[in-house]
């Protein structure tokens, strides 16, 4: 075992130096290589954070939202909607939620706009979320003046920004009280925009939600853990989605990596036969040739992880960010939080390092069968 | 099918292995026709050539496999957040027909990689390499199997569906589906845990008996790879428990997690290394009567045999200390 490890050093050792007599035939190679890691795993580093924050966003959220629905679309739920789902066994807690969207035309953007349950902001005040505030130029006491579903202006003053640690879901977000909501839209009194529910046990979420649908035929209720999922699904399709498209990039690495492999120079033809001149085996070359590789492709894989890493989490990822987080006008500034995955790390080694082996062997095969007397003559 | 980066690993990499083994399978079928040692001709020098890009190529085919068997497993454990009712690894592979085929056919092909690959050392060690023909034989009953696993693993894969509901305008309520992950059912925990030892004592006492005296080595691995079988049925219904410390969570998988300190990689990967090694010095046992592989295989057997009882050690060593720190009391009392 011992003498196995040696031998494995001394080949390590001599596929080092040989790769650092010719630094300038493998540095376009490791260039290339460190830029397609770069690009997969900025890509699987950036959703995943994104997963991983709507994950922790959602999982303070309502178990259950139970919305209206007329003639297949999103309606104004009734409030007295509430008594009946009162009645249902399990329910812990059970209110309206008034929210919607607004349409401001002086930034071109879609704001949100909601009644939070705990501190409503005062009559005629509200609270900023950082994107909107950053579009319009404005600052705590600061006035907003928005024309209402009437056509009148509504002037409200900002009394606080929202938190930017939360800006991922805030961006675009306005607080204000109940009373200014309705007059704003002209929202019916004995409305809401739908409902929300908390269950106590959570198995019973299902079976809670399949008697709601029985008892109130036109409304749909939305699981808490069907939104995860299909966060979950959205951003794995985003992800696959920029894979498939940088399929091109990666063919035509495995075919650079494969025209390297077989061009050889003269001297390295040369240096081959001279190896087996004084007694390698072709295995001894191969093994060689694979510790080359190896050393290839692990600083190529480092450097490009890391620069993929400082580009995410640094700088947010701001070359792939319009494709990876959505399609908005206000865009939150948000920071994702560090981590590495082992799955990723697969999912990458399969995406670079492997097709760049395979597109090898047969070159340095061919190199390791050469004669001696072939080269030397 | 999900889109997912890891999917497309898992299918990109089945594929190419299987294309390599497709290579490696047309090579081996002119190895087959035409390999006769004695000639000194150009098309047996080009044969001999070629050996070397075979083992390579396999090698690599299987060093992949074994990394997309961790994948699979992986993968299927973080799609569980996408289906209704599945909670692991489990409920994954029990979406679809296909799931489970897929995970045992890569398994058994690891189990094949690794044993073509010690055969194929012990021949090159051979001046005369007198297993050319039987290792390539063998090659050529693999590669079917490979082609069986990149086919089972699409179909598993296409037929996934998980019960999504549509971006930001709309839900449906998903009526309570079939989905729901099949528990794995577990033999009487005292049971399996009195078969495990007692296939360990018995796999240990051969072990000890071939790797001393270089008698019994096909015995070991038969007794190898029953005791493997009887190793993973113990882990579901008795070992598992103890690491949940809940009498009725049985999955193989949740030990793989951060949450159970990762405790199934001590289980799992010295039981695989060491049945795989000692499946391996029992295929190179039926040719040692050849005369120019009896002092290699005399040598190389009971070298192979005691690296898989130290793992096998290992495996059982680990096991028990599970069992024994833990706090569920499932037999007896303490």
């Amino acid at each position: 075992m011992i003498s196995f490890l040696r031998r494995q050093r001394y080949l390590l050792e001599y596929s080092l130096s040989s790769l650092a007599r010719r630094p300038g035939k493998h540095l376009g190679l490791m260039l290339v290589y460190a830029t397609i890691v770069f690009l997969l795993a900025s890509t699987l580093l950036f959703t995943q954070s994104l997963r991983q924050e709507a994950a922790l966003v959602l999982a303070e959220s309502p178990e259950l939202i139970v919305q209206r629905l007329l003639a297949g679309r999103h309606d104004l739920i009734p409030a007295s909607y509430l008594e009946p789902i009162g009645a249902i066994r399990g329910i812990g807690e059970r209110y309206g939620r008034l929210w919607g969207y607004f349409y401001d035309p002086a930034v071109r953007a879609n704001y949100s706009l909601m009644v939070p349950r705990e501190d409503p902001p005062a009559a005629g005040e509200v609270q900023l979320g950082a994107g909107v505030a950053r579009a319009r130029g404005l600052g705590p006491g600061d006035y907003l003046s928005l024309r209402s579903a009437r056509g009148e202006p509504f002037s409200f003053r900002i009394a606080s920004l929202l938190s930017a640690d939360t800006e991922l879901v805030s961006s675009d977000l306005m607080l204000l009280n109940a009373e200014d909501f309705r007059r704003f839209f002209d929202f019916p009194a004995d409305r809401f925009t739908d409902i929300v529910l908390r269950v106590r046990n959570p198995v019973e979420v299902r079976k809670v939600a399949e008697k709601i649908s029985l008892a109130l035929p036109d409304t749909r209720p939305i699981l808490r853990e069907e939104i995860l999922r299909t966060y979950d699904a959205v951003f794995g399709w985003r992800q696959g989605l920029v894979f498939i498209l940088l399929t091109g990039a990666l063919l035509a690495f495995v075919i650079f990596a494969w025209d390297r492999a077989s061009g050889l120079s003269g001297e390295e033809r040369r240096e081959i036969g001279i190896l087996k001149a004084i007694g390698w085996e072709t295995g001894d070359v191969l093994r060689m040739k694979f510790w080359e590789g190896a050393a290839l492709s692990l600083t190529a894989f480092l450097l490009g992880y890391l620069l993929a890493y400082v580009h995410v989490f640094y700088f947010s990822a701001a070359l792939f960010a319009p494709v990876l987080k959505g399609w908005a006008v206000l865009y939150p500034d948000f920071r994702p939080l560090p981590f590495v995955d082992g799955l990723q790390v697969a999912t990458l080694f399969f995406f670079s390092v492997f097709p760049y082996t395979v597109a090898t062997i047969i070159p340095i095969w061919r190199a390791a069968i050469t004669d001696p007397d072939q080269v030397m003559r | 099918m999900p889109l997912t980066p890891a999917i497309l690993a898992l299918n990109l990499a089945s594929l190419t292995q299987s294309l390599l083994l497709v290579v490696a399978a047309g090579f081996t079928i002119q190895i087959l026709r035409h390999w006769d040692l004695s000639s000194g001709s150009e098309r047996q020098l080009e044969l001999e050539r070629r050996t070397y890009l075979i083992a390579t190529l396999i090698a690599w085919v299987f060093g992949g496999n074994l990394l997309s068997l961790l994948l699979f497993v992986y993968n299927a454990e973080q799609l569980s957040t996408q289906f209704v009712g599945a909670m692991c690894a489990t409920g994954v592979l029990n979406a679809n027909p296909w799931g489970w085929p897929t995970l045992f056919l890569k398994i058994t092909l690891f189990f094949a990689g690794a044993a073509w690959l010690i055969l194929n050392g012990v021949d090159n060690q051979a001046p005369d390499y007198p297993l050319v023909r039987p290792k390539y034989a063998l090659l050529l009953l693999i590669a079917p199997l490979a082609l069986a696993e990149v086919t089972m693993q699409a179909l598993f894969f296409t037929a996934l569906n998980p019960d999504l509901i549509t971006s930001c305008c709309g839900s449906l309520f998903s009526p309570e589906g079939g989905g729901v992950a099949a528990e794995v059912a577990g033999l009487d925990p005292a049971v399996s845990l009195a078969a495990l030892a007692v296939s360990g004592l018995a796999l240990l006492a051969t072990g000890l008996r071939y790797w001393r005296r270089g008698r019994g080595g096909r015995l070991f691995a038969q007794l190898a790879a029953l005791a493997f079988g009887i190793a993973l049925a113990a882990i579901v219904s008795g070992v598992a428990l103890y690491v949940y410390e809940h009498p009725h969570h049985h999955c193989p998988f949740c030990l793989l997690k951060s949450g159970h300190d990762f405790v199934g990689y001590g289980l799992y990967v010295p039981l695989f290394a060491a049945t795989a090694l000692a499946l391996g010095a029992g295929l190179i046992e039926v040719w040692r009567s050849t005369p120019s592989l009896t002092a290699i295989i005399t040598h190389q057997g009971p070298r192979l045999a005691g690296i898989a009882l130290l793992l096998f050690g290992l495996f059982y060593g680990f096991s028990t200390w599970l069992v024994l720190r833990s706090n569920l009391l499932l037999l007896g009392t303490n």
